[in-house]
């Protein structure tokens, strides 16, 4: 495993652990003629190599700031930033992992994960690196297997794989856990922190789960409802890895729901 | 995990044991199947023809011919793996085949109930093909190059501009609504415009071929590449792909399924309008022969070409079955 990681970041140096700045970010979907605001005023800065989780009620836009990080949307006003260059399209350094592990479901396991090397261009130098990645998630032995044999932890790994194997500086999960069942879960969780840990990404985490949120990142940011701007934030002072039953995060977790209003 | 896998398997191979049970000794379908073959073939030779169509004998012989395989294999097939548990399968049809047969040749030859030259005996169209093989032979030839050209033609066409009116925005703003009138319009309405535009009356007849096999192709490819989940062109724009790869290599296979359906209807619609498209100054030609001797009223021949029609048809579609299910072996979980 640990071998495999060191493989996979033998390729050429990229800018490693870029950092975010969201400016005067707002952001409004055009609804037949209507304008719906999503998104008002968030300013936040990501550090490089920084896990941050974003959390807030449904549909408060926290999906949204995402796409607008990874470039596939362009902010109705404010400017994002990363590495202090404006983001202005999507770009393989920036990988965006869905809720839904959105594999092609006519190419195996090995040709979704080569995507991202076939569109480059570069897959004939570095098919070395999928066999790393499917290393990374434990997915060696499903190579050849389609998306439809795969279960749903399983075809999240894959996803992740398909991120990891164009050496991303920074990931963006959209509820990549949210669809698993608890089980899978908590084991991904796991997973997840061990390998930002070792790939050394910046990480930007949605996610609907308070718990997840104060395991895993170091910043807990709180959106209000629609349209999103930031509520609270809160830093997870916490040595990794972190156990979910540590009576800091306990608290923590309770004070987080308090702000989004569920008393416990 | 492969306990439950191997009591599954245990399952599946006691079935059918137990299944073969009564068969066991003899396929009963197969002995009431040669005796109803053999029920036709004495029908054919024992009772005297209304009006001659010939080829008695030989059809009487193929009958005869066939009930004693089957009497053979009602004792042998049980014993025989593969083949005989796919025969015993289709024993109904055989004894359905061999009563319909002699039922037919009741009707038509010996009793006359339905005359001639309106009906035939199965053994008229025996005699057709035994009387007009070369003819037939040549005109099989001839309708197979025309199919093949114009579907192959019209699907190509048909494929490219489907993507390019799913794909495209500004293609699709100015070909949908054209579509959308020439669509519904039968294909053999466009002969006079053909005659016009084509040296050939052959290079009309492959046009009106591929416009029957193009249009549905290029329907069903359109809808196949603008109903492709969104995320998917995301999670290439993101990986780096260009808008060349995003259709080249997502938009085309994401849509094969569709692209299917519209093959099959195109193959289909093409064999309809072959008739036509071989009245067009043709001489030779399945369609040509149809009309050629439905003016002569020689329906036998028209039914046996039919006939020849509808294997060739089933033929290219079984085809087309075996290429979908290739290419499209990453669906079973789907379907």
């Amino acid at each position: 495993m640990a071998a495999s990681a060191t493989a996979l970041r033998a390729a050429p140096p990229a800018i490693r652990n870029v950092g975010v700045d969201i400016r005067g970010v707002s952001h409004a979907f055009d609804l037949d003629g209507s304008r719906l605001p999503v998104l008002e005023s968030i300013d936040l800065s990501v550090a490089a190599g920084d896990f941050v989780a974003l959390l807030g009620p449904s549909g408060c836009g926290k999906s949204t700031l995402l796409r607008l990080v990874s470039g596939l949307e362009q902010p109705s006003a404010g400017s994002i930033l990363a590495e202090g260059s404006p983001i202005d399209r999507p770009d393989p350094s920036r990988i965006l992992v869905f809720q839904d592990p959105t594999l092609f479901p006519w190419a195996t396991v090995w040709s979704n994960v080569a995507t991202g090397l076939d569109a480059r261009g570069v897959l004939r130098q570095e098919r070395g690196r999928i066999d790393s990645a499917l290393d990374l998630v434990g997915l060696r032995d499903f190579t050849n297997a389609y998306p439809h044999q795969l279960s749903g932890g399983m075809a999240q790994r894959a996803a992740l794989a398909r991120a990891l194997v164009n050496d991303p500086a920074l990931l963006l999960l959209d509820e990549p856990l949210g669809k698993l069942d608890s089980l899978t879960r908590l084991t991904l969780q796991g997973e997840l922190v061990a390998l930002w840990r070792k790939a050394e990404f910046t990480a930007i985490l949605v996610t609907h789960d308070v718990e997840e949120a104060v395991l895993l990142a170091s910043r807990v940011i709180v959106l209000t409802e629609r349209p999103g701007r930031i509520k609270a934030e809160f830093a997870v002072e916490r040595p990794y890895p972190r156990h979910r039953d540590d009576p800091e995060l306990v608290a923590l977790r309770r004070q987080i729901l308090a702000t989004l209003g569920l008393a416990t | 995990m492969s306990n439950a896998i191997e009591a599954l398997e245990g399952r599946a191979a006691s079935t059918p044991t137990s299944l073969r049970g009564p068969h066991q000794a003899i396929w009963t379908h197969g002995a009431v199947a040669a005796a109803a073959w053999a029920a036709a073939a004495l029908v054919t030779l024992g009772l005297p023809d209304v009006v001659p169509w010939g080829s008695v004998d030989l059809f009487a012989g193929i009958m005869a011919g066939g009930a004693a395989v089957l009497l053979v294999l009602a004792f042998g097939a049980p014993h025989l793996s593969r083949f005989g548990q796919g025969l015993i399968h289709y024993g109904p049809w055989l004894i359905a085949i061999g009563v319909w047969f002699a039922l037919w040749e009741l009707t038509t030859a010996k009793f006359g109930w339905l005359p001639k030259p309106f009906f035939s005996p199965p053994n008229g169209l025996l005699n057709v093909y035994v009387t007009e093989a070369p003819r037939l032979l040549i005109c099989i030839g001839y309708t197979l190059r025309l199919w093949s050209l114009g579907f192959f033609c019209g699907v190509t066409v048909g494929y490219a501009l489907g993507v390019a009116l799913g794909w495209s925005k500004r293609f699709s703003y100015w070909g949908m609504p054209i579509l959308k009138l020439i669509g519904p319009v039968p294909a053999t309405a466009w002969i006079p415009v053909t005659f016009y535009f084509f040296p050939t009356t052959f290079a009309a007849s492959v046009f009106i071929v591929a416009l029957a096999s193009g249009i549905p192709v290029m329907i069903l490819t359109s809808s196949g590449v603008s109903s492709v989940n969104r995320s998917y062109y995301d999670v290439g724009r993101n990986l780096g792909a260009s808008e060349w790869y995003l259709v080249s290599k997502i938009a085309v296979p994401a849509s094969l399924p569709h692209v299917f359906v519209g093959l099959f209807m195109g193959l289909y619609y093409s064999f309809a309008v072959l008739v036509v498209a071989e009245m067009l100054g043709a001489k030779f030609g399945l369609g040509w022969y149809i009309q050629f001797q439905t003016a002569y009223s020689g329906y036998a021949n028209v039914y046996a070409t039919l006939v020849i029609m509808s294997l060739i048809c089933a033929g290219l579609v079984k085809l087309l079955f075996v290429a979908r299910d290739y290419l499209l072996d990453w669906q079973k979980g789907f379907i």
